[in-house]
């Protein structure tokens, strides 16, 4: 915080002594060289309240898979409702079909029995531990997609290249993952990212945030205005979606059109975050069809026409799903699943490798589950985020984004 | 409702009559002997400043004239009696939430008059199995489709699917209008507080159908009462009880039940054969979230005890009655063993309450409650030695809250220095505070409700048992700084039923003065007299410039309702 107030305060000085400030040469920037502005790009989906990783990707090879779950195991490939058949082990929930062409392309790669190894069933610190990067270390006080972003502002050209639109995050609150020095905005659409004022009112209301006082709101309001100017400027609501992508009319499918168009617009987008709830399925859950069917038929679907609609840019992009947790391996008594341990992930992208199910198998005998209920956890989800940043973003130096933690192996998503 | 009297008369304080109460001074010796009244000595905030800070962090802000009033009447003297909201005449914000007879009702009532959409379907599909055959599963839910409806049959489906959604507006609109214009509004606040900390989520199945109840009876009578009685009557509140789960759970199969269970199984292998068993959603969001804490020193072999002593506590069909019901059939009647204490075997709904009855007193509990109470009232960040004392009180007085709370409000760290203007307000503040500051009617329309909802705090829409965020900055960004101001210029653009600035009345003691003077007088009165150099300089040129020149009313007017737009825009007034 107090940086980011530095940083902006900075700014405003400048204005004030007549010089160009730094977010009006970005904004120069990505309006004049649009080319330029086509970088990497991650996409992080938040899945929260701890997604049934075991109905997800399906280990229908698995002999205990369906004696643990009677009444909500996925059939078998082949029978009616079945899972799709991966790799003859594996398979996805039929309502995941959308994404099933990503798979035969070799752009979907699923990592199974990854999570954290916090032995949390809290959703809110097995989330906070996920997003501050920090498994059983609340004080944490940043995201670890901020430190990401801090960590690259420290040379003069990425100073200079930074977008106020560097990364944004569909949702009403800044999510923990991108909370931190580094200016990050939040919105929940780009509709709603304006000011409804006239000429001189909205330059009367800017004037109002745009004061040097340390201040929360006074630091937030000024990242705001840069962000209007530079969103009016660029229109991204003039970018349709192409190639036919048809985008589910939910929330979570809104906001990935959203940062398609943002994307799109070249607006100097490097992360982008999304999150979607109703995955805390303790009652009736549903098997091939029903309540979690449903909320996996809207994500898969949201998701397809995000791919499809970036087309070509996919090469730049990653798409990475995360979940607290998984759920116990044995059905409730509610027809549910109550909190379990490790989950599944997704990463997406031109460039990972795909037609893979990623990590190892650990099996779900009743001595192979931990605690003698759950998946266990054989991929940390650090491996994963850390690979991901590391390769697709370039990031230098990931140890300082999972402080604590070094990779053993590689996982080979990216 | 011009005519609410914004400070009752006193049953408490006959002796002393509005305006002619001793001083804030002077209250302080007049008070009851509770021994922990911060002496004026101790208050690093100026006299205005406690007035004000008592009105932001016991209420939603001042009404027009609630400053001068709470002045004369003294600060501590007001507290007092906010303390005591049944001494506090709320005659009209009652007549006001009469306008919606539904929140009287009880859940089973509502079932009954406004069955669910579903229920209806399920009811035609009954009436339409032949005998002998299972009935259809309402696979189709919201759909009359294949069951041959006629058209008195869509009409009373739709009526019910209406009435249904307006159950939940008519509780929305309640909930803002009471903290707008009750006069109990420590009573708001801690209403609000408690439904947050015990969040249910109105959109899961027939959960708003309990809401009211849930208020009415399980919420408000103990919202200042004692945590234990609160604690129990969420714990037996159909609308908790389903929101999580626990409704279904029942004892494992392989367990002693506490008596047989009186229906067999479904011969016909329809809906009774559904699995039973252990569901231990509650019995970890009651420590987890409701008592203990995260923090707070259990296991997962807790969390398992707390579930398995909660089993059989159930709803009686929720989607047609909806009240309570203890099933000795589905309890787990073995022995148990929590936090330390043993359950005897073959107890039944006892189990439950003395898990309530450990939790309630467990040190960590004292901890966590005093925690978020003085995070409510005094800070972000939370004075350790005032969570201490907090938590001694809430042992020493058998967790009365509102003990905590005049422990909390009568503090040297409440009037501290730091203290002053550290909250940032959360939506439903906001826009209660910039209703009250504009001296606004009660909106019968749900439009302020939606507006909150698009500040990003819907009412009773929050879908995760975690509440909405506590800290004040969880709810800035830029997105939520745009929808601040733009909630501004659409309060002084007179688009907020209710809330017309016209009739503000401030504004027809400021149409005829000069720029300064209105400038002053829109920052008394909407900033608490408080505005930065730069917001004052803002505000100075908020007039329409095309009519600069004039001196008519209309175009006074026009540019006085933009200065209270940006004032109610403005950083000073996200803060309280």
């Amino acid at each position: 915080m107090q940086r980011r107030v530095f940083l902006k305060s900075g700014a405003l000085a400048l204005v004030t002594m007549g010089l160009s400030p730094s977010f009006l040469r970005r904004m120069v920037y990505a309006q004049g060289v649009p080319q330029t502005q086509k970088g990497k790009v991650l996409i992080c989906l938040f899945q929260r309240g701890a997604a049934d990783a075991l109905n997800i990707v399906v280990p229908h090879g698995d002999p205990h898979y369906y004696a643990l779950r009677p009444n909500i195991a996925i059939a078998r490939p082949g029978s009616a409702e079945g899972a799709i058949d991966l790799d003859g082990f594996f398979g996805l929930h039929p309502a995941l079909a959308p994404l099933e062409p990503l798979w035969r392309s070799g752009m979907l790669a699923p990592v199974h029995a990854v999570g954290s190894p916090s032995n949390t069933r809290s959703h809110f610190d097995a989330q906070d531990y996920m997003e501050s990067g920090t498994p059983d270390v609340k004080g944490t006080p940043d995201g670890w997609l901020n430190r990401f972003l801090a960590a690259k502002d420290t040379c003069a050209e990425c100073e200079l290249r930074a977008s106020p639109f560097r990364a944004v995050a569909f949702a009403q609150q800044t999510p923990r993952i991108l909370e931190g020095p580094a200016p990050t905005i939040a919105m929940s659409s780009l509709d709603d990212f304006t000011i409804r004022a006239t000429g001189s009112d909205v330059q009367r209301l800017e004037a109002l945030y745009r004061t040097g006082s340390a201040d929360l709101i006074h630091g937030a309001g000024a990242e705001t205005f840069d962000a209007v100017k530079m969103l009016k400027s660029a229109s991204p609501q003039k970018y349709a979606a192409e190639h036919n992508a048809n985008y589910p009319t939910s929330p979570f499918g809104q906001s990935l059109r959203q940062i398609a168009q943002l994307v799109k617009a070249n607006v100097g987008l490097e992360i982008a975050f999304a999150d979607v709830g109703g995955w805390d399925t303790h009652v009736n859950q549903g098997g091939a069809t029903g309540q979690l069917a449903n909320r996996l038929a809207d994500f898969s679907r949201s998701i397809a026409a995000l791919v499809t609609d970036l087309g070509d840019r996919m090469d730049d992009v990653v798409i990475m799903t995360m979940s607290e947790f998984g759920r116990m391996a044995k059905q409730n008594g509610s027809g549910g699943t109550d909190h379990g341990h490790a989950g599944a992930l997704f990463v997406i992208g031109g460039q990972v490798r795909g037609h893979k199910v990623h990590g190892r198998w650990p099996g779900l005998a009743p001595e192979q589950l931990n605690d003698g209920r759950d998946l266990a956890l054989t991929t940390d989800f650090r491996a994963v985020f850390s690979e991901v940043v590391r390769t697709h973003l370039a990031a230098s130096r990931s140890d300082a984004l999972f402080p604590g933690f070094t990779a053993t192996s590689p996982v080979g998503v990216v | 409702m011009r005519c609410i009297a914004h400070l009752p008369a006193l049953a408490l304080t006959a002796a002393c009559t509005l305006g002619a109460c001793s001083s804030a001074h002077h209250a302080v010796a007049a008070l009851p002997a509770s021994g922990e009244v911060a002496a004026q000595s101790e208050r690093e905030q100026t006299a205005d400043e406690q007035v004000k800070h008592a009105l932001n962090r016991l209420g939603f802000g001042a009404r027009p004239g609630d400053i001068d009033r709470v002045r004369s009447m003294g600060v501590d003297r007001w507290i007092a009696l906010q303390l005591s909201p049944q001494e506090i005449d709320n005659a009209a914000t009652e007549q006001f939430v009469a306008r919606f007879p539904v929140l009287a009702q009880s859940s089973s009532e509502l079932l009954t008059e406004y069955p669910l959409p579903r229920q209806l379907i399920r009811e035609k599909r009954r009436g339409m199995a032949r005998p002998g055959e299972a009935v259809a599963r309402d696979s189709a839910v919201g759909k009359l489709a294949g069951l041959d409806p006629t058209s008195a049959d869509s009409m009373r489906t739709k009526a019910a699917g209406r009435l249904s959604r307006q159950l939940l507006t008519a509780l929305q609109t309640a909930k803002v209008a009471r903290a707008v214009v009750s006069d109990r509004q420590l009573e708001e606040v801690m209403v609000d507080f408690w439904e947050n900390h015990f969040t249910v989520f109105a959109g899961k199945g027939p959960e708003r159908y309990f809401l009211g109840e849930y208020e009415r009876v399980g919420i408000r009578p103990h919202a200042l009462g004692k945590f234990r009685d609160l604690l129990g009557a969420v714990a037996k509140s159909p609308a908790m009880l389903f929101y999580l789960d626990n409704w279904e759970s029942t004892v494992e199969a392989d367990r002693p039940a506490l008596a047989a269970r009186r229906y067999a199984r479904g011969g016909d292998g329809s809906k009774k054969g559904r699995p039973r068993g252990l569901n231990e959603n509650y019995g970890r969001e009651l420590l987890e979230l409701h008592t203990l804490g995260v923090d707070g020193g259990y296991t997962q072999a807790d969390v398992l005890v707390a579930a398995r002593s909660f089993t059989g506590w159930s709803v009686e069909k929720p989607r047609e009655s909806g009240a309570f019901v203890f099933r000795p059939a589905f309890h787990d009647a073995g022995e148990k063993h929590f936090l330390g204490h043993t359950l005897a075997a073959n107890r039944g709904i006892e189990d439950g309450e003395q898990v309530l009855d450990i939790v309630a007193r467990h040190p960590a509990t004292a901890h966590f409650i005093a925690t978020k109470l003085v995070r409510r009232f005094v800070s972000d960040s939370v004075p350790p030695a005032l969570v201490e004392r907090v938590a001694a009180t809430f042992t020493r007085s058998d967790r009365d809250i509102r003990e905590c709370l005049r422990a909390i409000v009568t503090s040297p760290e409440f009037f501290s220095r730091g203290a002053y203007k550290a909250k940032v307000k959360s939506p439903f503040e906001l826009v209660v505070s910039a209703l009250r500051a504009v001296g606004a009617h009660p909106d019968s329309t749900p439009r302020t409700s939606q507006l909150i909802a698009k500040l990003g705090e819907p009412l009773y829409g929050h879908l995760a048992p975690n509440g909405y965020p506590e800290r004040g900055d969880a709810w800035i960004n830029t997105g939520a700084i745009l929808a601040r101001i733009n909630f501004g210029l659409l309060v002084a653009s007179g688009r907020v039923p209710g809330a017309s600035p016209t009739e503000w009345t401030d504004e027809k003691a400021l149409a005829n003065v000069s720029r300064e003077a209105q400038v002053d007088g829109v920052i008394r009165a909407i900033l608490g007299g408080e505005a930065s150099p730069d917001t004052r300089k803002v505000l100075s040129s908020a007039v329409n410039p095309m009519a600069a020149d004039s001196t008519t009313n209309a175009t006074r007017r026009g540019g006085l309702e933009t200065m209270v737009g940006l004032a109610l825009g403005a950083p000073e007034f996200q803060r309280r």
